[in-house]
């Protein structure tokens, strides 16, 4: 079988090519001066410095990652019943649901994104909608309101496909047994379902999470341009100031951060229920 | 009493996520046909904003870019893609893992981040941005997931079945053609949607490395946001539709066929 070994081989150089030596690149660039030149190459901490000490990047870094959480959060509490209600379903409604929120998620992000512009105005649906009431309007374009829903809009499938996944491979039995030991229905759902769904919910975490700290096209949509997520940073590093040692830096300082929330995350999930789980 | 109103909660929340998820997509395609400007009121039905689009050089490019990228990238990740797949199946372990971390690094790394690397690399490199390093870096992100999901169904062949071939005086060529191949043929099929899906729908990596005037629609609807225009309106309704007819394709085919198969047999 020899012969079909080799077959990867040209994957491999070509994976090592674009995919490890950016990474190197950005490390690269983040540890150096501007004006790179092999010649007069140095290494340096400045950029890093410089982000963490100036208090509109670090005021930034914090809204980044408030409204991250945030999001996961919002994503969590709703994503939650409607994968709960869905695993409850029948096989063929079960099917149903799961292809009616999966569809939305293979369509443009940034056209679905767009949608909102048009719906969240002074003028929109929804404030028509709130007039008829006799509420409002409530300005909500451009405000983080805005920011978090389009993300809570574009990112909630993950988490319900995850959390739906760990409900259904949940051991059926386990209910039963509770049931016939006297637990009512609260009881099991705390002390088993819940238990058993949690790795579902850490991986819906890490799909909700990763995306919303860097998103930086939500933000200019919904949130206007005066927004400004760390995202938007590295956008503008690169695209217009053209300081890409800077940019490197944020980035690579971003992806550590994302890094260690999610280990944190990882961590904190202990629970001995959790255990022996199946990783996806 | 407490069932019926768990069953109503349920039926709700449902309900309410439908909407959720629908009212944004159906308020696209509605005001696509908006008589006026507005984006927020609908006085009557045109086709204005499908003439203007057609008659938009930048749109009609940007649509052809899309198309064309999204299948080149498909042929070409799909190919490799499958290919490394069995290479790698019949690889020692240590080599399987090694590539298989450093694949889920695209996927797992935030886009951006995997934009800004693409770009520092072919700057790096002296490749001109544009229409080359837009397709390189959808080729770059689609293969892993073409890996992603042929490995699984090779891990459920019978590894003795490309031997048996050999043993019986296939060559090499046709023992992966006539054998492995069909047998991983849903993987394919599936791994070369995602491919198509990712690269059509994709913004993020190609906003960065993408130059020179080639846009795709995403970046093009990123930039005309900044200002009202219902064109955008029809082209976002013009990709919902396509996507949803590449969905209904590869979802009814394999039932049509299951149809045809049943009748002759």
């Amino acid at each position: 079988m020899k012969q079909f070994r080799n077959m990867a081989l040209p994957y491999i150089v070509w994976m090592v090519a674009i995919i490890v030596v950016p990474m190197l690149l950005i490390i690269l660039y983040a540890f150096t001066d501007k004006g790179n030149d092999v010649a007069t190459i140095r290494f340096t901490f400045e950029n890093f410095a410089r982000f963490f000490s100036d208090t509109v990047f670090m005021s930034v870094l914090k809204r980044s990652l408030y409204i991250a959480v945030i999001t996961t959060v919002i994503c969590i509490l709703l994503g939650y019943p409607v994968a709960y209600v869905i695993a409850n379903r029948s096989e063929r409604s079960k099917i149903f649901w799961i292809l009616l929120i999966t569809l939305p998620t293979w369509i443009n992000m940034l056209v679905r994104t767009y949608a909102w512009m048009g719906i969240l105005q002074d003028e929109g649906v929804i404030n028509h909608f709130l007039g008829f009431l006799g509420i409002g309007p409530i300005t909500m374009i451009h405000t983080s309101f805005a920011v978090v829903l389009g993300m809570v809009y574009n990112f909630i499938p993950f988490m319900i496909l995850q959390i739906y996944t760990a409900l259904t491979k949940m051991d059926k039995s386990y209910l039963e047994a509770a049931s016939d030991l006297g637990a009512n229905r609260i009881q099991s759902f705390l002390r088993i379902t819940l238990p058993l769904s949690i790795p579902g919910v850490i991986s819906g975490i890490t799909l909700v999470f990763l995306p919303a700290v860097s998103s930086f096209f939500i933000p200019k949509l919904l949130g206007g341009g005066q927004y400004v997520l760390i995202g938007n940073v590295i956008e503008t590093e690169f695209l217009t100031s053209g300081d890409w040692n800077f940019g490197s830096a944020i980035s690579l300082a971003m992806a550590v951060i994302i890094m260690i929330s999610l280990y944190i995350t990882k961590k904190v999930d202990t629970d001995p229920a959790a255990n022996g789980r199946e990783d996806k | 009493m407490e069932k019926k109103k768990i069953r109503l909660f349920s039926k709700g929340l449902l309900g309410l996520t439908a909407i959720f998820f629908y009212v944004p997509i159906l308020y696209i395609i509605l005001f696509s046909f908006n008589s006026s400007r507005s984006l927020t009121k609908f006085e009557g039905f045109s086709l204005r904003w499908y003439e203007k689009m057609f008659a938009d050089s930048t749109m009609m490019e940007a649509v052809a870019y899309t198309v064309i990228i999204a299948l080149l990238a498909t042929l070409i990740s799909t190919i490799i893609g499958t290919l490394t797949a069995i290479g790698l199946s019949k690889s020692r372990k240590l080599m399987r893992g090694i590539v298989e971390q450093v694949n889920n690094l695209p996927i797992m790394n935030p886009e951006i981040v995997t934009g800004i690397g693409l770009l520092m690399f072919f700057s790096a490199l002296g490749i001109k941005k544009g229409f080359l390093t837009l397709l390189l870096a959808h080729i770059m992100f689609c293969i892993p997931y073409v890996i992603l999901s042929v490995t699984p169904k090779l891990r459920s062949l019978d590894p003795n079945l490309a031997d048996a071939a050999l043993d019986l005086g296939a060559t090499p060529m046709q023992a992966l053609w006539k054998v492995i191949v069909p047998q991983i043929r849903p993987g394919i099929v599936s791994g070369a949607l995602i491919a198509f899906t990712m690269s059509f729908d994709d913004f993020v990596i190609s906003y960065f490395v993408t130059g020179n005037g080639v846009n795709n629609i995403s970046i093009l609807v990123y930039t005309m946001s900044k200002r009202v225009n219902p064109s955008i309106n029809a082209l976002s309704t013009l990709v919902i539709l396509l996507i949803t007819l590449v969905l209904l394709i590869v979802n009814f085919i394999p039932i049509m066929k299951e149809k045809k198969g049943r009748k002759t047999t």
